[in-house]
């Protein structure tokens, strides 16, 4: 059994009527690591974010972060924040941002408590979460067998039949975490799976999943709970119910970025776009990791977004 | 082998070198140990003997029948943290993952008898008139879950109407099954207001302040 606790505060003032440097929204891979390489640069720096670890705390193992053969996602971000406390960064953490604007080259955040900060640079580091699936009873029955969260709720379903939704990795692990607990495993998958071939053979030999390609879910049923779904052939018209207790949402997610569309550019997909350099349009400001249009949503690919974008934020303020 | 690393031991001890007034870890468990109320047992065992200012009661859920219904535990394995007095502070199933660090800031909470609750939340909680019990199910692997609670606990400390459980899901499949538990953090509040997720401390203490009505 792990026993996690919070890596040792070194507490640095959150001042509202100072004008930081650089302030960092997100404490995930991308946000951390900007900020350990802007303390480096001496930047005198903020960073605000709802929780400090982001989208990897519900990563359960991570195979592909170099150094480690395997971690959890959990220990991983704890290790990220042991080495960001090294540094004196002043962290607000557990408020989110709801408002980024600009005026005179100087940056405003606004957050969730009323607070408001300011910056001569902003790193936009604010992540991803869930997508939904925008079916019928979805929204009502969240909580009540509809989950975005495996690792958080996986062991609320032992000796259940669920269904898992989605096709690439994070579907997967939803799959191999619920083999411990659920009877049955249904995959539902609107073409073919994506995930890494070794995800796929662990939940092959479980002997407990049941993979249904060509298919999306048109309809979730059940009055106080998840009773059962139904899902519709993607190129035909055949329908089959499955008696399910849980359905897990895995189809993706969607970039973090409501607080900052006014002031940033962002494609088709709400990624804020960005140059090699995690430049974005707007002089001063930064995106790095899975909020950015930068392809593949890896860890390690986060981390390395991060440290570019605070090495293109010093060089920003040495310039300017 | 002891449940703690020696890693873990030795951070635990660095934290509660900052504990200011000594604390009771009031353990429930039985004759014929559950696995997990054992292991519950082992760990408050554990954290102990790191702080002289931590002192453990370990009581017998039958034969202490007294004083489990004096701190109203009803099911094992069980603890309370207690201060200079009991702040309604329980923890049920054993506190691992996550909700290891939760403890820890119960003990140090209890310690120095303060919260993190805002002055606008204290007030509020001042003008309650009914007694508010707060359960709270978590898994280990959740990381929102201890926003939760430690919200629900803090709340108990400041307020001596409210009684503030964890409740670790997974060692409490009945109580699942009688509130429907099939999200983590979720709130059960005087059995009848309900919630899910980790709120922020104004939308939580609006849930609170419906038990009055």
């Amino acid at each position: 059994m792990e026993f996690i606790l919070p890596a040792e505060l070194k507490e640095v003032p959150v001042e509202e009527a100072k004008l930081y440097d650089l302030i960092i929204i997100g404490a995930g891979p991308a946000g951390m690591t900007a900020a350990v390489y802007a303390a480096r640069k001496k930047l005198a720096t903020l960073v605000i974010s709802k929780n400090v670890g982001g989208q990897t705390l519900l990563a359960p193992g991570v195979e592909t972060y170099m150094g480690y053969q395997y971690i959890t996602g959990a220990e991983l971000m704890r290790k990220f924040e042991e080495q960001v406390r090294q540094f004196p960064i002043a962290l607000l953490i557990g408020e989110g941002v709801t408002k980024l604007s600009m005026k005179d080259n100087v940056f405003t955040v606004l957050t969730s408590h009323g607070k408001n900060f300011k910056s001569k640079t902003v790193i936009i580091a604010s992540g991803r979460r869930a997508r939904s699936l925008n079916v019928l009873r979805e929204k009502e029955l969240i909580g009540r067998g509809v989950s975005y969260c495996a690792t958080c709720d996986a062991p609320l379903f032992g000796g259940m039949d669920v269904a898992v939704i989605g096709s690439g990795n994070p579907a997967l692990t939803a799959v191999n975490e619920l083999i411990t607990y659920a009877r049955k495993i249904y995959n539902i998958v609107q073409v073919s799976v994506k995930a890494d071939p070794i995800l796929i053979e662990k939940a092959e030999r479980s002997g407990k999943v049941e993979f249904l390609s060509g298919y999306e879910v048109k309809e979730i049923q059940g009055e106080d709970k998840v009773e059962r779904i139904v899902i519709k052939q993607t190129k035909g018209d055949k329908e089959v119910v499955l008696d399910v207790g849980g359905v897990f949402v895995e189809i993706g997610a969607t970039p973090n970025v409501e607080f900052a569309k006014d002031v940033v550019p962002l494609n088709e997909l709400n990624e804020i776009v960005v140059d090699c350099d995690c430049k974005t349009d707007v002089a001063g400001l930064f995106a790095a990791g899975d909020v950015t249009n930068v392809p593949e949503k890896q860890i390690i690919v986060a981390a390395g977004e991060g440290a570019k974008a605070a090495l293109s934020a010093y060089h920003y303020l040495i310039e300017s | 082998m002891a449940l703690l690393s020696e890693k873990v031991r030795q951070e635990v001890e660095n934290i509660l070198k900052g504990l200011k007034d000594g604390l009771k870890l009031v353990v429930f468990t039985q004759e014929f140990e559950c696995p997990t109320c054992e292991d519950n047992r082992i760990l408050m065992e554990e954290l102990s003997a790191i702080s002289d200012k931590v002192s453990l009661e370990v009581l017998d859920f039958v034969s202490d029948k007294e004083k489990a219904e004096y701190y109203k535990v009803d099911k094992i394995p069980a603890m309370v943290v207690e201060g200079k007095k009991d702040y309604g502070i329980r923890f049920y199933g054993i506190p691992g993952g996550y909700e290891f660090a939760s403890l820890i800031h119960a003990m140090m909470m209890v310690s120095s008898k303060s919260s993190t609750l805002s002055t606008e939340t204290k007030e509020q909680l001042k003008t309650l008139t009914k007694p508010v019990h707060i359960q709270v199910f978590v898994t280990p692997t959740c990381p929102y879950c201890p926003m939760a609670f430690q919200m629900a606990h803090e709340m108990a400390l400041e307020s001596p109407l409210i009684t503030s459980d964890m409740i670790e899901a997974t060692e409490f499949p009945h109580l699942n099954l009688k509130y429907n538990v099939f999200v983590v953090p979720k709130v059960i509040i005087n059995e009848a207001i309900e919630f899910a997720g980790a709120l922020p401390a104004a939308e939580f203490l609006k849930h609170v302040m419906k038990a009055e009505r």
